[in-house]
């Protein structure tokens, strides 16, 4: 039947998406763990990885488009394919700040980090942590877990304004250390973004299982209403 | 934390154009057997809408309810109503080929008379009593120009319909049953035995002729419904093999977020 072999290929395409997000998952937690430890090969390796991201999200794209053209999907088979598209470009563009973590690793050459890393990685972990169960979320349609996961980005949020104020303590003290200071505080935005596109994730499964477009206001520009 | 919604689905009752046909609690017999079970449906004017469902759930059978064309098969009877601008076309003392006129038809497979192009067209005209030669002349390059086959055809009138391409045929009785001047066109699967391209033609017809007319069209083809149509009722057939309207909704809605399973099973391939 038909029906049979459509259901496979949309089955495939999302078990790609998930390797597509354990790959992310990856790169985010190395780029970090690289960067701790100022391991300028590994950030190399995560360089050549995020290419590896950026192949099999365009696979990935292939796939759908491929689909669409011969499947012609509908209502729920539309929604999932179209919602694809989308996490899967979200799924790209955190591995772009794994990506950018790397290369401030990599700028930053012998210089040592300006304090021991402690709130970055924990970024780092809570993000893949948020990332993983919105794509579970996504597999399983569960519209309960895509609709509070994107609440815990204020948990990234506050640890973002936590790095913030230290290293300002640390510029007042001694504005010699701004570039070393300014390089972590990307680090610190980089992985707070990722936390808001695992946001627009949830919101692509809330539309698949509801038909419904929503805006979730996860308060990303908390840190902009502080000032 | 805010949900906020960004979409909101228009509710058919809010800034839709006005009700052309009101089909109210429409049952129909074919002798003791109930082939169309309590329908509603409003057919909106000037609007397209599809008519989709599986096989034998009686999608044409309703399309037919609508010019009263189910009269000329034995032993049938209708119950509830069909409104056409407001009056029942099932009550006593209304002028069948009268309702007819009004509600023009296409068949699934071209039906051309056994005359010239310029016959067929003016068959409807002469019987309703259009005798004036120029008057008959006027109505032929009207009728093929909005059927967008003049320009095939107007050096050939005297040929026989039944030599042009199947495409052509169809674009024929398409400006045979609009020579009348209907209020609506049904349509049913007017493009399933055509090719591709000449399938895009009736098609873009249709989008045309929307613009004059209230069309109604039985097709088979969900990207067909997909493509053509503002509004989508879906039928099915019940325990009782009877049919059914599953669920009437914007096209839009009925194939990207339809509300009853049925439905989604029926768009999505899962059955049907």
């Amino acid at each position: 039947m038909l029906r049979k072999n459509f259901d496979n290929e949309i089955q495939q395409v999302k078990d790609s998406v998930l390797l597509l997000g354990s790959m992310v998952e990856q790169a985010i937690l190395g780029s970090v763990e690289t960067l701790k430890k100022r391991d300028i090969a590994g950030a190399r390796r995560i360089l050549e990885e995020d290419q590896d991201i950026n192949r099999k999200r365009f696979e990935i794209e292939n796939q759908v488009m491929i689909l669409i053209a011969t499947q012609q999907p509908m209502a729920h088979d539309l929604r999932l394919l179209a919602s694809i598209m989308e996490i899967i470009s979200e799924l790209e563009r955190m591995g772009d700040y794994a990506k950018g973590i790397a290369n401030i690793n990599i700028r930053m050459g012998d210089q040592p980090l300006l304090k021991p890393l402690i709130d970055v990685p924990r970024m780092a972990q809570k993000d893949v942590d948020m990332l993983h169960r919105s794509l579970t979320a996504f597999i399983n349609e569960d519209l309960e877990a895509a609709k509070t996961i994107p609440m815990e980005d204020d948990e990234v949020d506050a640890l973002y304004n936590q790095i913030y104020r230290e290293l300002m303590t640390f510029i007042i003290a001694d504005p010699k250390v701004i570039e070393r200071a300014n390089w972590l505080l990307w680090v610190a935005h980089n992985l707070e973004r990722v936390a808001d596109r695992v946001t627009n994730i949830c919101e692509r499964t809330i539309f698949i299982a509801t038909g419904e477009l929503v805006e979730i206001d996860n308060s990303d520009d908390e840190f902009w209403k502080q000032k | 934390m805010d949900m906020k919604l960004q979409t909101n689905h228009a509710h058919l009752t809010n800034g839709d154009a006005p009700v052309k046909v009101d089909v109210k609690n429409l049952s129909m017999y074919y002798g003791k057997f109930r082939a169309l079970s309590n329908i509603d449906l409003v057919i909106r004017e000037k609007q397209i809408t599809a008519i989709i469902g599986p096989s034998g759930c009686g999608k044409s059978t309703l399309l037919r309810t609508f010019n009263r064309m189910n009269d000329l098969t034995p032993n049938t009877h209708t119950e509830g109503q069909v409104r056409l601008d407001g009056q029942d076309i099932y009550a006593p003392g209304v002028d069948v080929v009268e309702v007819r006129r009004r509600v023009g038809m296409v068949f699934q497979r071209p039906n051309p008379f056994p005359k010239s192009i310029y016959d067929n067209v003016v068959y409807g005209p002469r019987l309703y009593g259009v005798r004036n030669k120029s008057d008959l002349d006027e109505i032929v390059e009207n009728s093929l120009r909005q059927a967008a086959l003049w320009d095939e055809v107007k050096d050939k009138l005297g040929q026989s319909g039944l030599a042009l391409s199947g495409g052509q045929q169809q674009r024929l009785c398409l400006a045979r049953a609009l020579a009348v001047e209907p209020d609506v066109i049904l349509m049913d699967e007017p493009a399933s035995a055509l090719d591709p391209i000449s399938t895009l033609r009736i098609e873009e017809l249709m989008h045309d002729l929307v613009k004059d007319y209230t069309i109604i069209i039985v097709t088979h083809n969900m990207q067909q419904a997909a493509r053509v149509s503002d509004y989508t009722a879906m039928m099915m057939i019940d325990d009782q093999r009877s049919g059914q309207m599953i669920e009437y909704d914007k096209t839009e809605i009925i194939f990207t977020n339809p509300k009853d399973k049925r439905t989604e099973d029926y768009v999505t391939g899962r059955f049907g």
